[in-house]
């Protein structure tokens, strides 16, 4: 390999970073998803379902999520600007640090510090963690950008600023709080102005984690892995800036019919249809790189990947701005159904997206080859069909749980009462559970698979040697 | 394309482009009074209901009930009168949730004495066999720790002095002590010997649960 001076080491360290934490946070995921319809595994208050899943939600949201960012920002930022790491030091903190932050994370929201502000419910300490994290980050961000040998940026790296920048204003913003104590704090905003504020930041923490930066690797990884370049550099422009702008007007469609001036509630409908164009960009990009090579579907296992992953985020950013509709809204809301929805996009679009991504870069950085192809076939119909069964088991739980609670009698009055809705989902939940299951042996094999590679490769190099 | 090669205003059109919904859907709402209208009907919290609401933040409640009532027919009919602005002014944070893996409680205020939550918050099973809500029996074995309710209600901006605070503590406790509270037998049932003569958290917790949706009711009447 040739020395370009580049740092892989951070590479390294945050991609198992994130498989480290990936596995933790479908363990929690498992286990709240069995509380559901057997409540005997609340065992202690550490493990009760109102502690945990905000515990399953950050891990796998800051966790795997945030750490999957980081390794593959760390390696596109540094192959797209072909420029070493500028603070190599820097990065190696940041990564100590995030670890740290997570685990304090875990243990302090276990522990019941929460502020139930939902995708920020860590307590005030933390939350100032959290900004000098991404401060540390965006010092190497911005020092390679300006450092850099290659003078276009790639569309990768367009979407990488916006993230860095976006989450910043985003987090700050939704997190003033004045604190009591250490542990303890009340948001800066009351009632409606909470709900708004919290909601602008959950739809779009959601947004530019979950969506922006796993795009950038979408548009970098699709062509380094199947030797296509993009169909469209124009659309991609357009989708890029049009996503950032539509994106931040949406947040209300998730307080739908409460108490919000009803003009926020609407404007936010508007922009999330507007939504699926920019959306559907990128999924179209994708489409179009493959014309004419869609043999690759078959001959190349990461096309795989790349290709269903796009596909759940177009099927995605269909559902979620029909969700939001007013009329559709009142009917899903405050059922799985959502539960449904989220969970295709974080188990089918980014998790296929980060897999195939790792897929390539973790050979890449350390010289090997993938252990084996065949685990990762394996790996990726597992996680297919668990995620399918999944998804597809809360969508028919929502239908019914929505249509019970609007049942009415010819007398007008209720058909069901709530216990009856709620009971009459436990064979979803455990539907849901063997389907976890499925997923979460699929994502053992990913990991086990990329452990090999680093490990085996090591073996034989000692054997040569 | 220029901007593509120039990261430091690629990043500041970014901001800017970013911030254009934000400012508009978020932060002119924020200066808006009809966003959170007050209403002289609606009170703080005391001392003790607050020390409840912080229980149930603290345990995850909102992970599993809403507190927010649409304005829907059938909803109504199951939860009462539908969430009106004015009731959540004190509200930091909202805890209006997004999941219904248990019923509203935006109304649950009054609906059922304090001995119904005393038996349903130790054990759900024991009164619905079915339910999959987790037993929070351990938080009558929780001395309610009120050092710092001043402090609270003072960051809150309740406006109570010291001594009001003190006075709602002791009132309190001296409610649910008392020989002739209604819900005595139950709450003897469910709270460790040493600690019937204290408030615990659970005593906090059905206190703030029994504060839900009752101002509006008195606000509805007079309009």
């Amino acid at each position: 390999m040739k020395d370009t001076g580049y740092d892989y080491s951070i590479v390294r360290g945050f991609a198992f970073s994130a498989l480290f934490w990936l596995i933790v946070g479908l363990l929690i995921g498992l286990w709240i998803a069995f509380e559901m319809f057997n409540p005997a595994l609340n065992i202690t208050p550490w493990l009760s379902f109102g502690r945990l899943r905000v515990v399953h939600t950050n891990g796998l949201g800051l966790g795997f999520g945030l750490a999957g960012i980081f390794a593959t920002a760390y390696y596109m930022l540094q192959r797209l600007t072909r420029t070493p790491l500028p603070f190599p030091g820097l990065a190696k903190a940041h990564l100590y640090l995030f670890n740290i932050a997570i685990a304090a994370a875990a243990v302090t929201l276990m522990a019941g510090m929460n502020t139930t502000k939902e995708y920020a419910e860590l307590e005030w300490p933390l939350d100032v963690g959290v900004v000098i994290l991404w401060v540390m980050f965006a010092i190497n961000v911005f020092a390679i950008l300006i450092k850099r040998q290659e003078k276009q940026m790639y569309i990768s790296l367009w979407y990488l600023v916006a993230m860095t920048v976006t989450i910043a204003v985003l987090y700050i913003v939704n997190n003033l709080e004045i604190p009591v104590t250490l542990f303890k704090s009340y948001s800066l905003y009351a009632g409606a102005n909470d709900a708004n504020v919290e909601w602008w930041y959950g739809h779009n923490i959601v947004g530019f984690i979950f969506t922006v930066p796993v795009l950038a690797m979408f548009y970098y990884f699709l062509p380094k892995a199947t030797g296509l370049p993009i169909y469209s550099h124009r659309l991609s422009i357009v989708s890029f800036w049009s996503l950032i702008f539509a994106y931040l007007w949406t947040g209300a469609h998730h307080l739908m019919l409460t108490p919000l001036p009803e003009w926020i509630q609407t404007v936010a409908i508007a922009f999330s249809i507007f939504l699926i164009a920019p959306s559907w960009g990128s999924v179209v990009n994708g489409y179009y790189t493959l014309q004419g090579n869609w043999d690759q579907m078959r001959s190349n296992y990461l096309t795989k990947f790349f290709i269903i992953g796009i596909t759940f985020y177009g099927l995605q950013t269909l559902q979620g701005p029909l969700q939001g509709l007013r009329t559709l809204n009142a009917f899903f809301h405050y059922t799985d159904w959502v539960v449904g929805h989220v969970h295709m996009g974080t188990m089918g679009w980014v998790a296929m997206t980060i897999s195939a991504s790792f897929y390539y870069m973790i050979p890449k950085i350390t010289g090997k080859e993938l252990y084996s192809v065949k685990l990762a076939n394996i790996h990726f119909w597992l996680i297919l069909v668990g995620q399918l069964a999944w998804t597809i088991t809360m969508w028919i739980g929502g239908i019914q749980q929505g249509a019970m609670w609007k049942a009415t009698n010819p007398d007008g009055s209720l058909m069901y009462n709530f216990l009856d809705g709620l009971t009459s989902l436990y064979p979803y939940y455990r539907m849901r559970f063997a389907a976890g299951i499925v997923y979460f042996i699929g994502i053992l094999i990913f990991a086990w698979n990329l452990v090999q590679t680093v490990r085996q490769g090591e073996t034989a190099v000692e054997a040569e040697a | 394309m220029g901007i593509n090669s120039k990261p430091v205003v690629f990043a500041v059109l970014s901001a800017l482009v970013i911030l254009v919904g934000t400012v508009v859907t978020v932060f002119v709402p924020m200066f808006m009074p009809s966003t959170q209208p007050v209403s002289a009907f609606v009170k703080p919290y005391t001392a003790i209901e607050q020390e409840g609401r912080d229980i149930y933040m603290r345990e995850g409640c909102n992970n599993c009930h809403t507190q927010t009532v649409r304005p829907l027919r059938t909803e109504v009919l199951r939860y009462g009168e539908y969430s009106k602005a004015e009731e959540f002014a004190w509200d930091r944070p909202f805890l209006w949730g997004s999941r219904r893996t248990g019923p509203d409680l935006n109304r649950v205020g009054g609906k059922y004495p304090d001995s119904w939550h005393y038996k349903h918050m130790h054990s759900p099973q024991s009164m619905f066999a079915l339910s999959n809500m987790p037993p929070y029996g351990w938080l009558a074995s929780n001395r309610l720790d009120t050092s710092i309710s001043f402090k609270k209600t003072k960051v809150l901006g309740y406006g109570y002095t010291e001594e009001q605070v003190n006075q709602q503590i002791a009132d309190y406790k001296a409610r649910v002590t008392a020989s002739g509270y209604d819900s005595k037998e139950t709450r003897d049932q469910v709270t460790p010997p040493a600690l019937r003569g204290e408030l615990t958290e659970m005593d906090a917790i059905i206190a703030y649960l029994q504060k839900l949706g009752r101002d509006v009711k008195s606000m509805e009447a007079t309009r």
